[in-house]
């Protein structure tokens, strides 16, 4: 056994109770680090990367056990080891980093406290050391203001930079293995790269040995040396990155590589004089006395898809909320079928409500957990339409057979009985029930594995080719837009930045701030973040937000 | 203008405008009170000319609105008025009821709420264990039984001695636990090395033991407060020139069956708003980080769980001064429920209606301190960004 092996796991199997009975979440998976290595988990969700990840720290989740096999850490074997040994490790030879900084920085402390919370209780500084550490590494780490951003509170910080302060925070102890669980998942394109260039630098710098978890490809070809596969809790396949990029071997790791195939059919351009579906009329907006839109026009016509696209805080979501008329505008106004609609809901009736519905992201927070699929489609069906009985009851049928999902199989049962695409599809079945000509669909796949989102993009499709609807189809992912959007709408500041047809958007020259989006979209070639990263600090290519 | 600053006022402004509403609430709720004060003190003799004339000296035969208004000037200048049946000034009837009041609720909350807060955390790191289970229902316990109830099971065991019968079962729940809560500790949490708890659970069961003992030898209960081997009072009729100690022995019962009264509420919604962040990803990340679960608890889940600790520790002191009626009763303690109900009896509505506009301000007080308190350790609140 060579002695540069920092961490060996052997047949660990772990299980997960439901109800009263042990299931298996990890069945007999073998993994070896170097130290100073980096290797990348992948699969899709419920194949048990976090699982895997929290096990190299001896760690599992309440509910779990570690049902066999042998995690070996410097030589001792974890699993079988006190409890109190395993918390010794933790934070300080074994850190972790969390997918939601946001949700893991403590809300009542502030970060440089939570830095030297660790350090401090593992005797390893004393709190004055610990303090001028974590400066050092907030510097190291390329943190604005690194002297003082510690006595923020973590609401008081942007969600990228509380990303690469966690990474501090792992790093405040010196440890031999960070686990990375999704560190980039919920950040924007633009702040994803900036938290991967600060992870790469700080492994490579400190010599640590890495874990990264993820379900994004790209990313993981950037950060990993060697790549393992997961799938429902087995390996599927364990190579280098780069053979596993240029040559891999079984049909699932394939699968996942050729996922971005889907491409919606092209069509006609809509004809000059044809009546938008929606069209909004230098629409401004505000929350409170805070203002977030300024006189944004845009246009979407009937049967075609337009994807506005930006950064979160761009305005997207405002502008869906100003058409639902959940935000009545400050300034200008929206037209339906060339008629102006009231501005707020309230003022609506229930024919102009009707007409535009909405599909949100997290369908687990959009259904209600405590009433069955049949009821929730119902719901709208007998609201709008004002079905009942057997005319009810048909038309919930057919709009479970339009979304593939078999009536009598799924109509009785609760969102929590459903997968996240399956829950996704309710929500589009939901949207349909009031037979809109106009669908908000607002970042519809970001919470979705990308298998399933793909199948989302090909029934929100053939729905559309189907039925003529028109879409406002809202994401951040630039994958998704090239897959599905018909024109598309860039937004930044609560402005509209660039707009046009699909194929003038992705052919240059583009506003800079395009270009900025289009070129941190990771790409599947292992040397892309260093490439990129060189370009940048020549002046090449647009490395920082143009001004507001 | 600090945020905090600002919103205080609005809430005290708000708390003001709240206490003139039931000002007119309490004058108009007494004014619909059965029976006639001039014929009660004059008695069902009286001719009705006799009473009339009484009604006139009195000033009640005024109309409603005009009395309120007089009644509520004199108010805003601290004076409450005349007691109508004992011609007293009612400041000065109510000052000295109220210091005795807000004594022993005082000397309950010093004992309530730590205990509470303590056994609630302690709950919540032993959650689902034998002790929590104990924690929870004898706590329940105590609040499911009337005031009154408690009061007696108190007198009885140690004012009038412990009784025999008693004896041998309390000794063996006392062996019980030491040896269970000592067993349920080492397997759940492998926290052998630390003496804390089984010490804890020892001393418990080792001093109902001696507490069995003592009874079976007719030895009366020994009291720590007065350092002599008697009884605790069952009458806590303290007066103004009581020391402190000997106010300390003589409220102790009724301070103590006010404890067990508002413990449960305290110690269960610490548990549980302790327990309701114990999924969180930044609990999570506090023990990937190697803290002890001791230390979770405390230092990341409790500062966050602190808005609802303090509104619900706010309710219950609010409780503790406004409640004490039936206590104050059943232990003759001269406080101002006390003061209140006699006062109700003898239809001396000036009275009534100065002790109940006391206890509104106290009530609306505890709350607007407690909503302070909550949004001052909320960060968010504290530190905008």
């Amino acid at each position: 056994m060579s002695d540069d092996i920092l961490l060996r796991m052997r047949n660990i199997r772990i299980d997960g109770k439901t109800g009263d009975d042990w299931l298996p979440i990890i069945q007999g998976v073998d993994l070896e680090l170097k130290r100073g290595e980096v290797l990348g988990l992948i699969g899709e969700s419920g194949a048990g990367k976090s699982t895997m990840g929290l096990a190299a720290m001896g760690y599992v989740r309440d509910g779990c056990r570690i049902a066999g096999g042998s995690i070996e850490f410097e030589g001792t074997d974890l699993a079988k080891s006190s409890v109190a040994y395993c918390r010794k490790l933790r934070g300080k030879k074994i850190a972790y980093v969390a997918q939601s900084a946001a949700a893991s920085f403590n809300p009542a402390h502030r970060l440089i406290d939570q830095y030297s919370e660790a350090p401090v209780i593992h005797g390893v500084m004393n709190r004055t050391e610990a303090d001028t550490d974590a400066t050092d590494i907030y510097r190291r780490l390329q943190l604005p203001n690194p002297d003082e951003i510690g006595f923020r509170y973590p609401h008081q910080v942007s969600g990228g930079q509380l990303q690469r302060a966690m990474t501090a925070m792992a790093m405040s102890c010196r440890p031999d293995l960070i686990i990375f669980d999704e560190p980039t998942t919920a950040l924007d394109v633009t702040t994803q790269i900036e938290v991967l260039a600060a992870i790469r630098d700080a492994v490579d710098q400190f010599g640590t040995a890495a874990i990264y978890i993820t379900h994004d490809l790209a990313v993981v070809a950037q950060m990993a040396d060697k790549i393992m596969v997961l799938r429902y809790g087995e390996l599927v396949e364990e190579a280098d990155t780069r053979t596993m990029l240029s040559a891999p071997t079984q049909a699932y790791t394939k699968s996942l590589w050729a996922v971005r195939s889907f491409k919606s059919a092209a069509k006609a351009a809509p004809a000059p004089d044809a009546t938008p579906v929606v069209s909004l009329r230098n629409v401004s907006a505000s929350y409170g006395p805070v203002p977030v839109l300024h006189g944004v026009s845009f246009d979407i016509h009937k049967g075609r898809t337009v994807a506005v696209v930006g950064e979160s805080g761009s305005g997207k979501s405002t502008a869906a909320r100003c058409i639902t008329g959940l935000l009545p505008p400050t300034e200008g106004e929206i037209l339906f079928n060339g008629k102006a609609l009231p501005p707020s809901f309230k003022k609506r009736n229930k024919d102009q409500l009707r007409q535009a519905q909405m599909i949100y992201q997290m369908a687990d927070t959009a259904l209600n957990p405590k009433q069955r699929i049949r009821d929730i489609i119902s719901r709208p069906v007998e609201f709008y339409l004002g079905l009942t009985g057997k005319a009810k009851k048909d038309r919930v049928d057919a709009l479970l057979d339009m979304i593939e999902m078999e009536p009598d199989v799924f109509g009785h049962r609760y969102p929590q009985e459903l997968s996240g695409g399956q829950k996704q599809r309710i929500g589009i079945a939901r949207a349909l029930a009031a037979e809109p000509e106009f669908i908000i669909c607002d970042e519809v796949t970001s919470a979705l594995d990308q298998l399933v989102a793909e199948g989302i993009l090909r029934l929100l499709d053939r729905l559309q080719s189907e039925l003529g609807l028109a879409y406002m189809f809202i994401t951040h992912d630039l994958a998704t837009v090239r897959s599905i959007a018909d024109e598309v709408v860039v937004m930044q500041h609560g402005k509209v930045v660039e707009q046009g047809p699909k194929a003038e958007m992705f052919r240059p020259p583009h506003h800079p701030y395009t270009d900025l989006l289009l070129s941190s979209v990771p790409e599947m070639d292992p040397d892309w973040l260093t490439d990129l990263l060189a370009a940048r600090e020549r002046g090449e290519v647009v490395s920082e937000l143009p001004p507001a | 203008m600090h945020p905090i600053l600002s919103m205080a006022l609005r809430r005290l402004a708000l708390g003001l405008l709240t206490l003139l509403v039931i000002s007119i609430v309490i004058f108009s709720a007494v004014e619909m009170l059965p029976g006639d004060l001039a014929q009660e003190i004059l008695g069902q003799s009286a001719t009705p000319e006799t009473v009339a004339a009484f009604r006139k000296e009195l000033g009640l035969d005024k109309p409603p609105v005009e009395r309120y208004f007089s009644w509520l000037g004199g108010v805003f200048q601290g004076d409450f008025g005349k007691s109508l049946a004992s011609k007293r000034e009612i400041s000065e009837l109510i000052s000295g009821r109220f210091a005795n009041t807000m004594f022993l609720a005082g000397y309950a909350a010093v004992i309530a709420v730590p205990l509470a807060v303590v056994l609630g955390l302690m709950a919540a790191l032993f959650r689902n264990t034998w002790f929590d289970r104990f924690v929870n229902v004898f706590t329940l316990s105590t609040i499911s039984f009337p005031e009154f109830f408690v009061a007696y099971i108190l007198i009885l065991l140690l004012a009038v001695g412990f009784p025999f019968g008693l004896a041998l079962p309390f000794g063996l729940l006392g062996l019980w636990i030491a040896v269970e809560g000592y067993g349920a500790m080492k397997e759940n949490f492998k926290i052998n090395k630390s003496p804390l708890i089984p010490v804890v659970f020892l001393l418990i069961g080792i001093g109902l033991i001696i507490n069995m003992v003592m009874g079976f030898m007719g030895v009366e209960n020994w009291n720590p407060i007065t350092k002599e081997v008697r009884a605790f009072p069952s009458i806590a009729n303290i007066s103004p020139e009581s020391s402190l100690a000997d106010r300390l022995d003589r409220a102790f019962l009724p301070a103590l069956t006010l404890t067990m009264v508002v413990t449960a509420h305290m110690m269960r919604m610490t548990r549980a708003a302790i327990i309701n962040l114990l999924a969180s990803p930044y609990i999570e990340m506090a023990r990937l980080k190697g803290m002890s679960p001791w230390r979770v608890i405390i230092k990341h889940a409790l500062p966050n769980a602190l808005a609802p600790i303090i509104n619900v520790i706010a309710l219950n002191l609010a409780y503790l001064i406004t409640g004490v009626v039936v206590v104050e009763v059943v232990f003759a303690y001269p406080g101002l429920g006390q003061l209140m109900v006699d006062s109700v009896t003898k239809r001396d509505i000036t009275v009534v209606q100065a002790c109940c506009l006391v206890f509104a301000v106290t009530y609306i007080l505890l709350n607007l301190i407690a909503d302070i308190l909550a949004i001052a350790t909320n960060p968010r609140l504290l530190h905008p960004k």
